[in-house]
């Protein structure tokens, strides 16, 4: 086919709606909620003095960390999924939410007793948190990769990541309703492997649904 | 922004809006461009002037199936090239895929459409159409060789214009899926 015939072909099409990612992925994390929560009620449940809990200041920093790190998340993918789009501004997010995490930490060596480090680093249950925070991703990891595959990504594990990070920082949020270790150092500790878990997965599945 | 790039963004407003005549307009002025970014960067590593042309096609069909990751803040030109570069590197991979697998190794291995699509030149009208079946041909055909409108070609084959316009998206889809399937 010559390549004017083929424009008169594409330029018919004009009136089909363009796919953006966007709306997509706004879309696909309205679902990720609905399904992780869902998840979440049936299988773990808030822990039981989450009103109390609420009044400290350690458990509502989990949720300013995780939903952090979800935002990045959301500006490195809309930026990763265009192509040739420089994502500049997206890994200042990042390293925001990675610095806020690093301050926390530093904050909890500098206020507690060294005895005390171990003991909260350790926590109650890292392996509940290891496999819980996986699980909670799943669902929204599908979701989010179906909503990607409207990009056109230079690197398709790059965004493949992003997804991973995005979908492990929903699962995250809702764990840490659950859990009851709240100090900074578990955090950093458990939550990151965690969360690196289901990006490292979105990078392997991305590299190969996300190609276009 | 220059002017070639405002008239870019303009008419690729338009098309977005579904602007057919500035969607034509504009990919009749990409194509040389795209010509020039793929010959470019192609001559360094052999592709003769029928891979370019191929290159040039697909990354035609991924603006337009991509169209949605373009940011109207953004210049167009960047962006295509982009694209461009992305369907390159494609090619590349596939070409020395081509290379490196002794075809004998395929041929049993392959099915007989695939073999088919071997080679999407252009200027053999009707070899990339040929990978289209049924109503998407027709359509694809008729408006792309034949120059006929939606609702001409809608008349011409009984259809409707809803049904022509929905034949050809899912048409240009199997086209873009085509080339990508020389990858797999």
């Amino acid at each position: 086919m010559k390549t004017g015939d083929l424009i008169e072909a594409i330029a018919a099409d004009a009136g089909a709606e363009p796919k953006r990612p966007a709306p997509a992925l706004m879309l696909a994390l309205g679902g990720s909620a609905v399904a992780a929560g869902a998840l979440f009620f049936a299988a773990l449940g808030p822990r039981p003095d989450i009103a109390a809990a609420l009044g400290t200041m350690r458990f509502p920093f989990k949720f300013v960390v995780t939903l952090a790190f979800g935002l990045a998340a959301v500006a490195l993918a809309l930026r990763l999924a265009r192509p040739g789009a420089a994502i500049g501004p997206a890994a200042g997010f990042l390293f925001g939410a990675a610095a806020l995490l690093a301050v926390a930490v530093g904050f909890e060596l500098a206020t507690i007793p060294s005895n005390a480090w171990e003991p909260r680093l350790v926590g109650r249950n890292a392996t509940l948190c290891l496999a819980s925070i996986p699980l909670l991703s799943a669902p929204p990891l599908t979701l989010i990769l179906a909503a990607l595959g409207r990009g056109a990504p230079d690197r398709p594990a790059a965004l493949g990541a992003a997804a991973g990070l995005l979908a492990g920082a929903v699962g995250a949020t809702f764990y840490a309703a659950h859990c009851v270790d709240d100090s900074p150092l578990f955090v950093a500790v458990w939550y990151t492997l965690a969360v690196g878990l289901v990006t490292i997965a979105g990078a392997a599945i991305g590299s190969r649904v996300l190609k276009w | 922004m220059n002017d070639r790039e405002r008239d870019w963004a303009f008419w690729m407003k338009s098309a977005l809006a579904g602007d057919a005549g500035a969607y034509r307009r504009l990919l009749s002025e990409l194509a040389p461009f795209l010509r020039a970014v793929v010959r470019g960067r192609a001559a360094a590593y052999g592709l003769g002037a029928a891979d370019v042309e191929d290159v040039v096609q697909e990354t035609l069909l991924a603006i337009h199936l991509k169209r949605g990751t373009w940011d109207d803040r953004q210049p167009v030109g960047p962006w295509v090239a982009a694209i461009a570069r992305n369907k390159l590197i494609d090619a590349l991979r596939r070409r020395g895929r081509r290379i490196t697998v002794p075809i004998d190794d395929l041929s049993e291995i392959l099915p007989a459409e695939e073999q088919e699509e071997e080679g999407l030149r252009p200027h053999e009208a009707d070899r990339l159409l040929s990978v289209l079946k049924g109503r998407q041909h027709d359509v694809v055909r008729s408006i792309s060789l034949e120059g006929a409108e939606i609702g001409e070609t809608a008349k011409k084959f009984g259809m409707s214009e809803g049904a022509v316009r929905v034949a050809l998206h899912r048409g240009l889809q199997t086209l873009s899926r085509a080339y990508r399937s020389f990858r797999e």
